[in-house]
């Protein structure tokens, strides 16, 4: 689904991400892990190609992100709040996003009400605009939005971040849902090494810019990462 | 202490993103501020030159008292709308061990040093040394006189900070400042008291006799008390520097559906102006710039200067267009990256914007059609620039606007939100604005007022006509900057 061939990217002479080749099949449930520079976002916004690439290219079901715009249909994401519209609702942003992916306010709605458990009753008619959210609610509101239109590739940089435990477990079955039964291929970071593993069948970890392990899950995966991050 | 608040300040200037632009704008305006500083030195010199010869019996230093009422109140207007308090980013400061007290001190002081504050001493101080020059008064007096102007001046800079931020709350945040100074004048004007002859005579009894300086030193300590107060209340994370949160309605705008492809841009961009504290202000602008005309129109000189009519109809009718239009796409810089990584056509998103901006003419056009009072050749005129601004104008500023770089926070809080408009807002105007004159005035005199209205017409009509063209020339231009445009809109200044 997604090929990564012979990327990097260089600030001046600082390469942030170095990647030869990395190869995501559709349905993969894939976690990108690492620690703080490691080029996990960089990874995720040269994927949305929201920066240029240095060198090589990534395809998104065989469409090469920076080329041509036709990926944009069937992939979604939420990276940080600026991909909220702070003065909607809740409500007026699904929709918004809705339009945007040719789905109407009834497919909407079917597909949002899905989601009141993980909701929490904090999210819908709450008469208050997003900027006025907590960070875990607004959180939440962009992970459900990401959902909106049936994407194919769901791209979430760090979903277990500022969310409360009980929305972490909820949000853990929710993403292996769509993986498993959707075949929906939904990529991931996080620093929560116990939540990737739990999630994600297939570990990456990033090192300054390079893979340096490249996993399938397995019992003994999350021992591995901690003593791999312990130093 | 201090030190390490400018060096902040400093930083945060030269680092921003928008540095390019800035020090672009940043000369243009130095001239700017060159040329006023120029006009005020002039003044102060010739003045008494000029009253010698016509009014050789009048002292010119009475003279000059007597207009100190009327500056006063001018100053508070216009320091209203253009002197903002000097915002630092204070939030970070909080939890440091800095004392409230000095970040409070340092805002305030530092607004004390403005140039509109050192403006008018380019005018009092030429003013006062001919006076001395001169022999109409000692020394003494006239440095107590400029002491008790530089008093008047500061007590002008605090008392205007009180008026916005007690008015910052309100929907109409310029109706008190308006009422307020419009009361003065006219409380002077029908002669109720004869508040410019009060100050005159203030004004002179404080230079003869310098004990009385202790009323305006009282009056400027208790204003900067009252200031220090306000801000120092404000620097909380829960008062002024949060939000309260109104209950909100959801909207429908089904109605917008009716514009095809791009109603979703048009359902939210109306949104983004009626729910944000900054887009608010742009529109209650709309009512300045729609009786703009009324200034000039009612004076005979200008009823003889048609050529004179396009400037003030492209700006009453494209008041929004400009105030709007220039913050193309920085409006959207909240939420960049998502437009960006979304199935949408750049076409759409500005089209969108065009025809919101277009329909404001038409909107501004009909409001202003009274104007016929004072001719039909002003509605000719306004009717003209009117097609000029949709035709022309509209492509134009969003042509500009690929060139934006500077995001705005829509989530300002509003008792901080001294940021918006600035000087700067008005000097973009010019191009659009003073072309179309020039053109029009240069047609006038070579012809007459009907071709040169047909010319401008024309120009109008072509831009309409090549409205597809244009839009996709200024997509292809916005899609070149995109890059630049996420990055430069990630960015905090």
């Amino acid at each position: 689904m997604i090929i990564t061939s012979n990327l990097s990217k260089k600030y001046k002479d600082n390469i942030v991400l170095n990647i030869e080749s990395l190869e995501i099949p559709k349905g993969q449930s894939f976690g990108l892990v690492g620690n703080n520079g490691a080029g996990k976002t960089t990874y995720f916004s040269l994927l949305l190609d929201l920066i240029q690439p240095t060198t090589g290219y990534i395809t998104n079901n065989d469409i090469q992100v920076n080329k041509s715009e036709a990926w944009k249909p069937f992939t979604s994401a939420f990276i940080d709040e600026s991909f909220l519209v702070g003065y909607l609702t809740a409500e007026e942003y699904f929709y918004f996003i809705g339009e945007l992916r040719g789905q109407n306010k009834a497919d909407v709605d079917a597909l949002v009400s899905q989601f009141e458990d993980f909701f929490h009753g904090e999210i819908l008619g709450q008469k208050k605009y997003l900027r006025d959210l907590s960070k875990g609610n607004q959180k939440k509101a962009g992970i459900v939005a990401a959902l909106i239109g049936n994407p194919e590739v769901i791209i979430l940089d760090e979903p277990f971040a500022n969310l409360d435990p009980t929305t972490q477990i909820r949000l853990k079955g929710i993403v292996k849902d769509l993986a498993e039964k959707q075949g929906v291929t939904v990529l991931i970071s996080s620093h929560d090494l116990m939540h990737v593993t739990d999630v994600c069948e297939r570990i990456v970890v990033l090192e300054k810019g390079e893979i340096v392990k490249d996993m399938v899950t397995s019992e003994a995966t999350l021992k591995e990462l901690e003593a791999h991050f312990a130093g | 202490m201090f030190k390490h608040f400018i060096n902040l300040e400093w930083k945060s200037f030269f680092r921003s993103a928008s540095l390019g632009k800035s020090i672009a704008i940043k000369i243009l305006m130095g001239f700017f501020l060159l040329y006023l500083a120029s006009i005020f030195t002039a003044v102060g010199i010739s003045m008494i030159f000029i009253l010698e010869k016509e009014r050789p019996d009048t002292d010119p230093f009475v003279f000059f008292n007597s207009l100190i009422f009327f500056w006063v109140i001018g100053d508070l207007l216009f320091r209203f709308f253009f002197q903002k308090l000097p915002v630092m980013t204070v939030k970070p400061l909080l939890t440091l061990p800095v004392k409230r007290s000095k970040i409070v001190n340092y805002v305030l002081g530092k607004s004390a040093l403005s140039f509109v504050n050192l403006l008018p001493l380019l005018t009092i101080i030429p003013f006062g040394i001919i006076l001395i020059t001169k022999e109409y008064h000692n020394t003494s007096t006239v440095l107590v006189w400029w002491l008790t102007l530089i008093l008047l001046i500061l007590i002008n800079n605090f008392l205007n900070f009180i008026i916005e931020s007690l008015s910052a709350e309100t929907e109409l945040s310029f109706l008190p400042i308006i009422i307020f100074t419009g009361a003065l004048f006219g409380i002077n004007h029908f002669n109720i008291v004869n508040l410019s002859e009060l100050f005159s005579n203030a004004v002179s009894a404080i230079a003869e006799t310098p004990i009385f300086l202790i009323i305006p030193i009282a009056i400027l300590a208790l204003l900067y008390g009252f200031n220090f107060k306000l801000l120092r209340k404000k620097l909380f994370l829960d008062s002024g520097l949060k939000e309260k949160v109104k209950e909100v309605n959801t909207a429908n705008l089904e109605w917008t559906k009716s514009f095809g492809d791009i109603a979703p841009f048009l359902q939210l961009d109306l949104k983004l102006l009626w729910r944000n504290k900054r887009t608010k202000s742009s529109v209650w602008i709309l009512l300045m710039g729609l009786l703009y005309g009324l200034f000039f129109y009612p004076q005979p000189t200008y009823q003889n200067l048609p050529w004179f009519f396009t400037l003030i109809g492209i700006f009453s009718t494209g008041i929004f267009l400009i105030s709007f239009g220039q913050f193309i796409p920085a409006w959207d810089s909240g939420y960049y990256k998502l437009l960006m990584s979304q199935n949408i056509k750049y076409e759409q998103y500005l089209k969108s914007k065009f025809t919101l901006m277009a329909f404001s003419v038409v909107v501004l056009f009909v409001l202003g059609i009274p104007y016929v009072y004072f001719g039909w050749k002003v509605l000719l005129a306004h009717f003209v620039a009117a097609i000029y601004n949709i035709g022309v104008n509209t492509h134009v500023i969003m042509w500009g606007g690929s060139f934006n770089r500077k995001k705005i926070d829509l989530n300002q809080k509003a008792a901080f939100n001294y940021q918006g408009t600035g000087a700067v807002q008005w000097l973009i105007g010019i191009p659009l604005m003073l072309l179309p004159m020039g053109l029009f005035a240069l047609f006038y005199f070579l012809t007459n007022f009907e071709i040169a209205c047909v010319i401008l017409g024309l120009l109008g009509v072509s831009g309409i006509v090549f409205h597809q063209r244009l839009m996709k020339a200024i997509t292809s231009k916005y899609l070149e900057s995109k890059y630049k445009m996420i990055d430069a809109f990630n960015q905090d200044n």
